[in-house]
């Protein structure tokens, strides 16, 4: 036990002398926050859009009126045609049009079946996604606001709902997403470059000499590294709730137990890549290109997964940080109880287990 | 003068390949033992299963009395070690070096103050106490970590290449470190590729091919093979090697 302390000090020195290791744990967090909340930003803004109206009526003003006041679209004008909106679409210069049908107010008083397309550029799925979405909120909205001020119950009521993120705010995305990266590069990445650093300098050689057990080596490895990811966990939780404003729906309990299993996943895997690679240099390129990556670009941070082509759906699957991340906006968003995210938990659960028993053999291999 | 390492018949085969084959010897208590070998003939595996490393595919082996198969966890104790890759922590400075081991050693914690103060003032360091390792030139590494490897005060103490890399003088110094510690009654084994440094060494073993080719003190493996070095010595053994350096 004594032995395990002393070598877990030592850890805490070379972290703490490391000016780049307390880069990481005191500025990322809150860089990364600030880049993919505000700055890499999945939510639209300023979106220019133009208008083919052959009614020309109250609804359609008041329509258009309501896109150009909200902060996501800009009105560049009316065209004359529709062709004419296409080709204006087609030099790139606005993002959506709209194109009214015809005596489009009375037909929404009267028939209930005013006409109205929207039309976005489906090359780019989720921006078109979003702007479709947006636009058929404020058209909706505006729907409701003309019923009650006139008194007329309701005719139509749009079926479109964005449920649980109504403004699709991006912080909800970002902080499971930005939480589940970090604990990538602590507990993996940090963690595999800081074993096989001992293994590089001949360290670990004479650690094996000494009657320091192995399991106790590796567990002191990682200790610092696990308090570190809490530290993490606790800013970026900071951060985002007090500062930003995102509010935990559910419960607070579930989101540390969650994030203790992924904390526990991804400290397997570093120790995993450390019994596996004999240079730092790999270990860093190895937990940069196979975890961090794909954590990126597969886990629905930045894109959603359910957009992705079926065989990379497939391999999101076996990504720990997509099922993190699935929890953690359940729980922060929806507010759902520990049945909804079972299965998150158990995959987790089950990868923390296959990965820990994993790595350990390999390192029993390794020593004869 | 008894007998702290004895190896007999002590083998180590990976697959068909047989790395060290049925080598015996024994080295006294105090004794500065030399190893010699091309590279490739056996040296590093036979130190690991000795250092309780790697467990020997048949034969048996003493260290420090206890069985290198069976008892690794009480030879691992008894043993300190310290090979060419030394094992100081860069960003650690000396005294946090010291301790570092020391606990891992099992020193008892009121020792290790007050012996440490006496280990740097022996090898005239106690001004670096507080420095950080790399900012030490290379020679003064490698006695620091020879005198942390001796720190928890082990009946043997293996040296891997220790010398590699440093100057003749640097070279020179440690080798009186080792006396110091032979003195103390510590038992040294050394291996090196400076032929030279055979030389200082009580008895040489010279191993080809993963047997133990010749094995006296130097002056009587001069003698024997009617050669004025014991670089003499090794070239005319290893000559007929088959193996190849890896």
């Amino acid at each position: 036990m004594r032995q395990f302390w002393i070598f877990t000090k030592k850890e805490f020195y070379h972290i703490l002398r490391d000016r780049w290791t307390m880069m990481i744990l005191i500025v990322l967090p809150v860089v990364m926050l600030i880049l993919f909340g505000y700055a890499i930003t999945t939510e639209i803004r300023n979106a220019h859009f133009v208008v083919y109206d052959p009614s020309r009526d109250v609804a359609t003003q008041g329509i258009v009126n309501k896109l150009e006041t909200s902060e996501y679209f800009i009105f560049d004008g009316y065209v004359n045609s529709p062709q004419e909106a296409e080709k204006i679409f087609q030099r790139g210069d606005i993002g959506m049009f709209i194109i009214f049908g015809e005596n489009f107010y009375s037909n929404m008083l009267h028939t209930g079946n005013a006409q109205v397309r929207i039309v976005t550029d489906g090359s780019d799925p989720n921006t078109a996604q979003t702007l479709t979405l947006y636009a058929q909120n404020l058209m909706s909205s505006y729907q409701q606001d003309v019923f009650k001020t006139e008194g007329v119950p309701f005719q139509i009521q749009s079926d479109i709902r964005l449920l649980y993120n109504p403004t699709m705010k991006g912080l909800y995305n970002t902080v499971p997403g930005v939480m589940g990266m970090l604990i990538m590069l602590v507990c993996a990445m940090m963690t595999s470059v800081s074993i096989v650093r001992e293994k590089e300098k001949g360290n670990m050689e004479i650690l094996l000499v000494s009657p320091m057990k192995p399991i106790s080596i590796i567990l002191a490895k990682v200790v610092p590294f696990f308090m570190i990811s809490l530290m993490n966990f606790a800013t970026i939780i900071f951060i985002a709730t007090v500062i930003m404003g995102v509010p935990v729906n559910g419960s607070w309990f579930l989101m540390i137990v969650v994030s203790l299993l992924f904390i526990f996943v991804s400290l397997a895997l570093g120790i995993l890549i450390s019994t596996l690679v004999k240079k730092q240099m790999v270990a860093m390129l190895a937990s940069a290109m196979g975890l961090m990556l794909p954590a990126v670009l597969l886990s629905g941070l930045v894109f959603p997964v359910s957009s992705m082509p079926v065989a990379l759906q497939w391999i999101a699957q076996i990504l720990p940080v997509k099922w993190y991340i699935e929890a953690m906006r359940s729980i922060m968003i929806m507010g759902v109880g520990f049945y909804e995210i079972a299965m998150q938990m158990g995959v987790l659960l089950l990868m923390a287990v296959v990965l820990l028993a994993l790595s350990l053999r390999n390192f029993k291999i390794r020593l004869d | 003068m008894n007998d702290v390492i004895i190896a007999d018949q002590l083998t180590k085969k990976f697959g068909s390949f047989t790395a060290v084959d049925h080598i015996s010897f024994q080295v006294k208590q105090g004794e500065i033992f030399g190893f010699l070998g091309a590279n490739g003939a056996g040296k590093t595996t036979a130190m690991r299963m000795l250092c309780g490393l790697s467990k020997p595919t048949s034969g048996t082996g003493l260290v420090a009395g206890f069985d290198i198969a069976h008892q690794q966890e009480q030879v691992k104790k008894s043993i300190g070690y310290m090979s060419q890759k030394f094992a100081l922590y860069e960003d650690l400075k000396v005294w946090e070096n010291i301790r570092l081991y020391a606990g891992i050693y099992g020193v008892p914690e009121k020792e290790i103050a007050p012996r440490t103060d006496e280990m740097l003032s022996s090898i005239d360091f106690l001004s670096e106490k507080n420095t950080l390792v790399k900012s030490l030139p290379l020679g003064w590494k490698q006695k620091l970590a020879f005198s942390i490897s001796i720190f928890h005060r082990p009946q043997i103490v293996f040296l891997d290449e220790p010398t590699s890399g440093v100057d003749p003088v640097v070279r020179r110094q440690f080798w009186e470190l080792i006396y110091q510690s032979a003195d103390q009654g510590i038992t040294v084994f050394v291996t090196t590729h400076y032929l030279d440094e055979a030389e200082y060494c009580h008895r040489v073993s010279i191993m080809v091919d993963g047997k133990i080719a010749a094995l006296d003190t130097p002056a009587e493996l001069k003698k024997q093979s009617g050669t004025g070095s014991i670089e003499d010595v090794f070239h005319q053994l290893t000559r007929g090697a088959t193996r190849k350096a890896d």
